[in-house]
């Protein structure tokens, strides 16, 4: 399946290289960079790329291409969902997936690389058995080696591996026994020109930070599951059950992992009616016009919270891709500080905290290119925000219980919403 | 090579071994010269006897492959430390090995007795791992080891190590095809195994190596639905990509007789009514239902490539009402990462034209934002545009409004042209579309404008007599836009349909006579040719306008246009001297063009498998395996019937063992736990069954291989290592020095090897040399032809009497016949290209050869128990010819003498891989005794072990002196077993062959 594995950076140097079968030459590559070379952006070098003995598919993260050889045929998002996946290992292992990360580590990346494939096809992908194989370098373990002797490789099989559940291992002890889990959604919306809502979906996670000791069985039940619209589960989640009782009933992994992701819609069944379900926390006025025949444009934006449950809406971010034509701009905050790029013509302005009294504004004029006729197009405006302890759904759990250990463990559940793709045109 | 240089100081910095830091920076001196230096120092810190600086060593190699660099010439080095006992470092000899082995075979091969010892390993990793560096390492003449370790590891106790077997099952395919039987069987045998762990690895094996053998699949075809669920993730993708094939050629199609809204399909039907009306009505296959059931919750999986995979089987297998279920976990995918949703909406938009209505709920979910890269932006448009109907086209039609603002001016060329699609799909819009598009001719962006242009174009090309309003209109834009390229296609449409408009085009061109000068290149052209157009539609009013037009252009700057001109006015201007061309020139001019054709780049798609490459691609890569149409009448249901009694008689044990109660994690429910409990419970009891002659034959082992014995192994490496000091001196003594090299490097990395060289040592199995067959019958070999020797012809056969000179070598008898008409001179070798580890004893030169005289003469060469061939060159005084000697493996070894007590005690020490064993049954003519040991002799350079109650034979190898055994033993009806045991795999698999070949022929 997969038969190489070619990293390369953004200066366009291929940093690090593995084989799972014959080595295939790097010069492969350069049908790489000549897509590269043809997209405007980094993110439009297109995944596949068909070269006459081979095939390439890539994916871009943190700012290195991680480009796969492949011979024959086979599904690309199973290319693409291994690849993420390395990435996904690197960052568990390192704290960061960088090339100075990887670097530093190449000889973990090479033995984890060795153990997820073999041949091609994945053989360990699960980060419980990955740790068990090649412990992640640390900076005690690294100077006891040195001392001992002794090696970063199990000699065992992971207990994983064999079992049930290959997701977690055995003998787990903790002293202090936690688990924590953080509800994140994120709201995706395109706000038209008038403020009205064109399409506003809310896309949510559980994350979880599960320490317990030994083989425990949670359940976690929700005040409001028929909210969930969508849903994706770990594999620990046992299926039936949330198709019986909408109770997610699961044997935890160790340590960090994704629980659930889900999708709130406010599309189901009449594709042509506003959407109502998703409260939108945050609106925007804004008034940016270019004047035919003048070297002068108008740019005016307040922001106001509306719909937030009375939770405060903080690290608001504003960012807008002015046109071209814009030469520079000459604005004034009520609050924080903007940026503005005439190079790459990116708008940025850190609000912070919007105080409802106090409503933060921006305003002030834009110079354009003298002569230049007016721009057709509109920017659009990019927000971020968060809001913390709310779900904007109104999505809550209800009860977290635990079977098959004795002792009581310490459970916390946190909500935070955050802005996704929350765009504004104008 | 900076980033790299600058990697190499990192590593510096983190490597804690106060080593000096050689300097690979090309900057800081000769590269060479650095890097003799820098490999001499690892191959120090990898020969030294502590574990931490061959760590270091070896990651310091580690990182030089990463980079891409060589580390070739390490080989030796590294590979004597293959049996290294710090784990981490024979982790990272392994990568190498892998990595190199390919490149320098032979040496490679030394490393192969650590991997079979690792396959008896008692731990299942450590036998999981030897059998994965062992398929791994792409040596062809390890083929037959690697497919006995295959088929012994496929029936190992622990799962761990099946999937490893059915890992590398598609790697000796791709090593040898022609195993590919042999491998069959033990795919087979695999697919029967109940264990999830085993099931994906096994169907992979499946797919690369007999993807047409679908008959395989029956009997397991239940089994693999129920334990889906419980199958690691991308074991999932495969089953299920493999198993929507499978449903293609078993079940029928679930929409055969269901009336659909599709118009095409409509059309169809009515043609086909008749015979539908005839047939029965459709009742789906249970098993095909089961198939449908047990996937559908793996739509909720947290893995792209899963959900894709369920979603292509719902589309392909399922009945037309229940596909819409995919539709929303595709939909969720859209939120992935840029790539994932680069496949996924490749493979919405094939899905979109033919069930448009799965995705109409979620038309939102497709717009389009501003941060979106291109190429999802254009694949976006794509979906929206098959998405669009009467309904919801004037929400479409403003969305797309929107994105014509956009600044990406790529997006926007394909948003006109998705508009211009729209339009000639759905008819009420069509005018809107025209108009807004029209609207976009005075657009200041020519791409936009051009783009615009050229969608109207079409639009009009459908129905121009309708639209001469629009022409009338274009018309007066002239006026207005500046854009050429615009202004160009205005002219062309008011040239091609000046017909329905032929009070404005000659006032058209009056005008543009007027600018002519004054106008862009291409416009001109256009001129000249409505101008043309209009003479031959409409001569009257446009006579003069046409030769004023083309007067100007005769001295226009630009030769282009006065070629032009003067090739038009040849052409419609009838004069004396225009040739027959006049004549057609209406035909010529005014001929009736084609409507372009919009229709979506994905029609038709579907044909190719969704999910896969070849879809995305839109061509057949590589190893596709087309999805067959449904049949015509169903296949026999009950070929998946599996005889069940085995799992009734588990239930019982199944409540005995309250910890299995539990076992099946996913599949709560009734109906499906039932299959999957008895699975696991029965495999238990099969490898419970299996472990107890296991721990037998391991105690055997280990009485014979001390090495496994973990505990004493520090005390018994060092004995080790000073006997083979010893044994280095005494050949020190009597061996020229590059050979001593070569014993040093055997013996250190091939224990085995030095054990048989104590063998050599010890008194016990003297040999005698015997020469059994006499020379007349040998078989000889041409070593040069005697039109390529120039009259020179050299033949040589292995003439089986000990080489005297040196016992380890094999005495190779040459004959020179001079067939030419002169006298050859000084014959001699010269340059002998040797594999390490090799020698040659050439022959004594012949100063003379006369014409038509033959001589012999007696060569010895230590093969090195390897049969690679030995090349070198034949010198004449004139010429010098290139040869090879490539020994069968047969005469690798010598006889030696053994009484039966003897031979039955070395047999029993050489079992397990040391044994193989061959079933055979014999040639007519080779059934008596005498003709068998004539036959096994000729093959093999062995003697027969005498009074023996069976036909056995002895001998051993020559250079390293491991014991070959070989008996035959002989039943009924000329059946008979063939076994050969040599602590040398290679050898005895390569003798198997010969043996039966001898035998059987």
């Amino acid at each position: 399946m997969i038969h190489s594995l070619f990293l390369v950076n953004s200066s366009g140097d291929i940093f690090l290289e593995k084989h799972w079968k014959s080595v295939v030459s790097r010069s492969v590559c350069d049908y790489f960079f000549e897509a590269q070379e043809r997209a405007s952006e980094p993110e439009n070098v297109p995944p596949v790329i068909p070269t006459p003995h081979h095939y390439l598919i890539s994916v871009l993260r943190h700012r290195i291409y991680f480009v796969a050889v492949i011979q024959s045929e086979v599904p690309p998002l199973f290319v693409i969902e291994f690849l993420h996946r390395v990435v996904d290992t690197f960052q568990d292992y390192f704290g960061v997936c960088t090339e100075a990360a990887i670097k530093d580590n190449v000889v973990v990346v090479y033995e984890l690389l060795e153990e997820m494939l073999d041949n091609g096809f994945p053989l360990a992908t699960e980060s419980n058995i990955l740790k068990e194989l090649i412990k992640p370098p640390t900076i005690l373990r690294t100077v006891v080696n040195t001392i001992t002797g002794s090696t970063n490789v199990g000699e065992q099989l992971p207990t994983g591996q064999l079992s049930v559940v290959p997701w977690r291992r055995t003998g787990v002890k903790y002293t202090n026994n936690e688990a924590y889990f953080d509800v994140v959604e994120e709201i995706d919306a395109i706000i038209d020109k008038s403020g009205s809502t064109i399409t506003a979906e809310i896309q949510g996670v559980i994350d979880a930070c599960v320490k317990l000791t030994g083989m425990p069985d949670l359940t976690l039940s929700f005040m409001n599951p028929r909210l969930l619209d969508d849903v994706s589960f770990h594999p620990c989640v046992r299926f039936k059950r949330w198709e019986a009782e909408r109770i997610l009933s699961f044997i935890p992994p160790d340590g960090n992992f994704r629980l659930l992701s889900y999708h709130v819609s406010s599309q189901n069944l009449h594709p042509l009616r506003s959407a109502s379900l998703v409260a939108i926390p945050v609106y925007v006025k804004h008034n940016i016009t270019f004047r035919e025949g003048s070297s002068q444009g108008r740019f005016e934006l307040t922001l106001g919270p509306k719909q937030t449950m009375g939770k405060g809406v903080e690290a608001v971010l504003v960012s807008s891709q002015l046109p071209r034509g814009v030469l520079n701009t000459n604005l004034n905050p009520t609050q924080g500080t903007y940026t503005f790029d005439p190079v790459t013509k990116l708008l940025s302005w850190d609000v912070g905290k919007i105080n409802p009294q106090k409503l933060p504004s921006l305003k002030g004029s834009m110079s354009l290119q003298a002569g230049a006729s007016k721009p057709d197009e509109n920017p659009t405006i990019n927000i971020q925000f968060k809001i913390q302890q709310s779900a904007l759904s109104g999505l809550k759990v209800n009860r977290l219980d635990m079977y098959g250990e004795k002792y009581k463990p310490f459970k916390g559940i946190k909500y935070m919403t955050k802005a996704g793709k929350f765009q504004v045109r104008t | 090579m900076s980033a790299s240089s600058a990697f190499n100081d990192e590593k510096g910095g983190s490597s804690n071994v106060g080593e000096p830091e050689y300097g690979h920076d090309p900057a800081s001196g000769g590269i060479f010269s650095s890097d003799y230096k820098r490999h001499d120092d690892l191959k120090e810190m990898l020969d030294s006897n502590k574990d931490s600086l061959k760590l270091e060593a070896m990651k310091r190699i580690v990182a030089m492959i990463a980079r891409g660099k060589n580390a070739s010439d390490l080989f030796p080095a590294v590979v004597k430390n293959v049996a290294c006992k710090n784990i981490e470092v024979k982790k990272l000899v392994y990568v190498y090995l892998v990595r190199y082995a390919e490149e320098q075979q032979d040496l490679a091969l030394l490393s192969i007795s650590t991997f079979q010892r690792g396959l008896k390993d008692p731990n299942q990793l450590i036998r999981a791992s030897a059998l994965r560096v062992l398929s791994s390492i792409r040596v062809t003449i390890i083929v037959p080891i690697m497919m006995l370790a295959i088929k012994e590891a496929a029936s190992d106790m622990s799962p761990y190590v099946r999937k490893t077997a059915a890992h590398a099952i598609p790697k000796l395919y791709s090593l040898d095809p022609e195993q590919k039987d042999c491998l069959i069987e033990v795919i087979e045998k695999l697919l029967a195994d109940k264990t999830t762990l085993v099931a994906g690895s096994v169907v992979m094996a499946f797919e690369e190596v007999c993807p047409e053998r679908i008959d395989l699949i029956h009997k397991n075809y239940r089994k693999l639905c129920n334990l889906l669920i419980d199958v690691e993730e991308w074991g999932q993708v495969v089953i299920i990509n493999m198993l929507t094939r499978y449903a293609r050629t078993q079940f029928l199609n679930p929409n055969m007789n269901v009336s659909t809204a599709d118009k095409e399909e409509k059309e169809k039907k009515k043609t086909e009514a008749t015979a539908i009306v005839r047939r029965k009505p459709y009742v789906m296959d249970p098993d095909h239902r089961l198939l449908l059931r047990n996937t559908k919750p793996l739509l909720q999986s947290r893995n792209a490539a899963v959900v894709m995979a369920v979603a292509q089987l719902y589309f392909h297998l399922a009945p037309k009402a229940e596909v819409g279920v995919i539709a929303k976990a595709l939909v969720r995918l859209m939120r992935s990462h840029s790539e994932v949703q680069y496949v996924v909406l490749q493979n919405v938009a094939t899905m979109s034209i033919k069930r448009r209505g799965m995705f109409e709920p979620y038309l939102k979910s497709f717009y389009i934002r501003s941060t979106d890269p291109t190429q999802i932006k254009v694949l976006k448009l794509e979906v929206l545009t098959n998405l669009a109907n009467e309904t919801n086209i004037s929400t479409i039609l403003r969305e797309f409004q929107t994105y014509i603002k956009s600044n990406d001016k790529d997006f926007v060329a394909a948003t006109i042209q998705a508009i211009g699609r729209c339009a000639t799909n759905i008819g009420e819009v069509r005018d809107t579309c025209l108009n807004g598009l029209v609207q976009l001719l005075s657009n200041r962006d020519e791409l936009v404008v051009a783009e615009s242009v050229v969608v109207i174009k079409k639009l009009l090309q459908m129905q121009p007599e309708q639209h001469s309003d629009i022409i009338k209109h274009m018309a007066k834009l002239t006026d207005n836009i500046q854009v050429p390229m615009a202004r160009a296609s205005i002219l062309w449409l008011i040239g091609e349909y000046c017909e329905h408009v032929p009070k404005i085009a000659p006032d058209v061109l009056r005008k543009m006579a007027k600018t002519f000068t004054n106008e862009e290149d291409i416009v001109k052209l256009q001129i000249i040719n409505l101008a043309a157009k209009l003479y031959l539609t409409n001569s009257k009013q446009t006579k003069l306008l046409t030769q004023y037009v083309l007067n100007l252009a005769k001295y226009d700057q630009n030769y282009d246009i006065r070629d032009r001109a003067r090739f038009i006015r040849q052409l419609i201007v009838p004069t004396d001297k225009s040739g027959a061309l006049s004549k057609y020139a209406k035909k010529l001019f005014l001929a009736l063009k084609p409507a372009p054709v919009l229709e979506s780049p994905f029609k038709d798609r579907d044909h190719f498998q969704l999910g896969s490459l070849s879809h995305l691609l839109n061509a057949k890569a590589g190893g596709y395996q087309v999805l067959p149409d449904w049949p015509e009448a169903a296949p026999d249901p009950s070929v998946r019937n599996v005889e069940v009694p085995e799992w009734t008689k588990c239930s019982s044990r199944e409540k005995r063992k309250e910890k299995k109660a539990d076992k099946p994690f996913y599949s709560d429910s009734e109906g499906e736990s039932g299959p999957t409990e008895s699975a696991d419970s029965e495999d238990e009891k099969k490898s419970e069954k299996k472990s107890k002659p296991r721990i037998g034959s391991s105690e055997s082992e280990s009485e014979e291989d001390n090495d496994s014995e973990s505990e004493s192994s520090e005390s018994e490496e060092e004995s080790e290592e000073e006997s083979e000091e010893e044994i280095k001196k005494k050949k020190k003594r009597d061996k020229t020095h590059t050979f001593y090299i070569g014993v040093q490097m055997f013996a250190t990395i091939c224990k085995p090897a030095w054990l048989n060289m104590q063998f050599l040592l010890n008194p016990l199995p003297v040999s005698v040399p015997q020469t059994i067959v006499p020379s007349g019958n040998l078989k000889t070999y041409e070593l040069l032809h005697r039109i390529t020797g120039e009259g020179l012809s050299v033949e040589y056969c292995f003439s089986r009497q000990p080489f005297s000179p040196d016992p380890h070598m094999v005495a190779v008898k040459i004959q020179f016949t001079n067939s030419a008409t002169s006298e050859a001179k000084s014959l001699h070798v010269e340059d002998a290209k040797l594999q390490s580890g090799m020698r040659i004893k050439e022959f004594p030169e012949i100063e003379v050869l006369p014409a038509g005289e033959t001589v012999s003469v007696v060569m010895g060469i230590d093969f090195c128990d390897s049969t690679q061939a030995a090349n070198f060159q034949l010198c004449t005084h004139t010429r010098k010819f290139f040869v090879s000697i490539q020994p069968p493996v047969g005469e690798l070894m010598m006889p030696i003498f053994m009484t039966e007590n003897e031979f039955k005690k070395e047999q029993g020490q050489l079992m397990g891989m040391n044994e193989i064993t061959e079933k055979l049954t014999l040639e007519e003519k080779c059934q008596g005794e005498h003709a068998i040991v004539q036959r096994v002799t000729t093959a093999a350079n062995l003697s027969r072990v005498p009074c023996g109650s069976d036909k056995e034979f002895a001998g051993k190898t020559v250079t390293s002196g491991s014991l070959v055994l070989v008996s035959v033993v002989t039943k009924e009806n000329g059946a008979a077993q063939l076994t050969v045991n040599c602590e040398k795999m290679v050898i005895g698999t390569m003798l198997v062959k010969d043996i039966l070949q001898a035998l059987t022929q």
